[in-house]
């Protein structure tokens, strides 16, 4: 069987209820971990989809739960990827203030955009800045050298 | 006496506010709402100002959980108190230095540690 193979593929339009939210990434962790994923990985992974969901549903989407969220998960032994839509008007991800600067390390905000970036392999926003799609490949595992 | 869901509190010998946290993943946005008023609590009501935040039982939070500990910082120094951070697993201490957060937050890695940096 090729390692490339899909082992989960989940894509659902989820109401915009944070409990609804977590249930979904409860889904995802314990398809990841069926597929072999742990350690640091599945952290890092659970830390960007906890972002991504959480900015979809109350940046995005304010809450407002007649807005919804598509959510599609694939998951695979290898590689996962997220793809999280809200019906929010975006913002302009392109200039979103660096949250390390000295003026901005200590305010209680703005961190979860820069997480998603540097826990994943690659992130892309479609033009407008509601749709995200994150993919996570798996990290190396140390090998022990042959004795 | 105040009564706390979020956490728990000792008091060390040395004076030192020793908080643990009840929840293993700190994500439900309610329960960080409720952490972050009985965080504040402990500066602005029991008026303590020397407390260390022990978190070897917490396996996860995510950014607003983190928002809610600058918040403490900012009141513990408004207290002329000081915070200290023990107890960090790997994923979480990456995820403060990603953040810079290390260079805001003064970390330690066991309990005894940052016991003793208070007598520093």
């Amino acid at each position: 069987m090729s390692s490339d193979q899909e082992h989960w593929h989940f894509d659902k339009v989820l109401s915009s209820d944070l409990d609804v939210g977590h249930a979904a990434i409860e889904e995802l962790l314990s398809a990841l971990t069926a597929s072999g994923w742990e350690g640091s990985d599945l952290f890092r992974i659970q830390m960007a989809i906890e972002e991504a969901i959480v900015n979809a549903i109350e940046h995005g989407n304010k809450r407002d739960e007649s807005k919804k969220v598509h959510t599609v998960f694939r998951v695979t032994p290898e590689k996962v990827l997220m793809e999280i839509t809200d019906e929010g008007a975006g913002f302009d991800h392109r200039n979103v203030a660096d949250p390390t600067t000295d003026e901005l390390v200590d305010k209680p905000r703005g961190r979860g955009v820069m997480l998603i970036r540097e826990l994943m392999t690659e992130v892309v926003y479609n033009e407008i800045g509601n749709q995200v799609t994150i993919v996570k490949i798996r990290s190396a595992a140390v090998v022990e050298p042959s004795q | 006496m105040s009564t706390h869901r979020r956490i728990s509190v000792t008091d060390d010998v040395s004076g030192v506010s020793v908080v643990r946290f009840i929840d293993k993943k700190i994500v439900d946005s309610g329960s960080i709402e409720q952490l972050g008023e009985e965080l504040n609590s402990l500066v602005l009501v029991e008026k303590r100002n020397m407390i260390l935040l022990n978190f070897d039982s917490v396996e996860f939070m995510s950014s607003a959980a983190l928002n809610k500990l600058i918040s403490l910082n900012s009141k513990v120094k408004a207290a002329a108190g000081r915070l200290k951070i023990c107890c960090l697993r790997a994923e979480i201490k990456e995820v403060f230095t990603i953040t810079r957060l290390d260079r805001v937050l003064d970390l330690r890695k066991t309990e005894a540690d940052a016991i003793a940096a208070f007598k520093l």
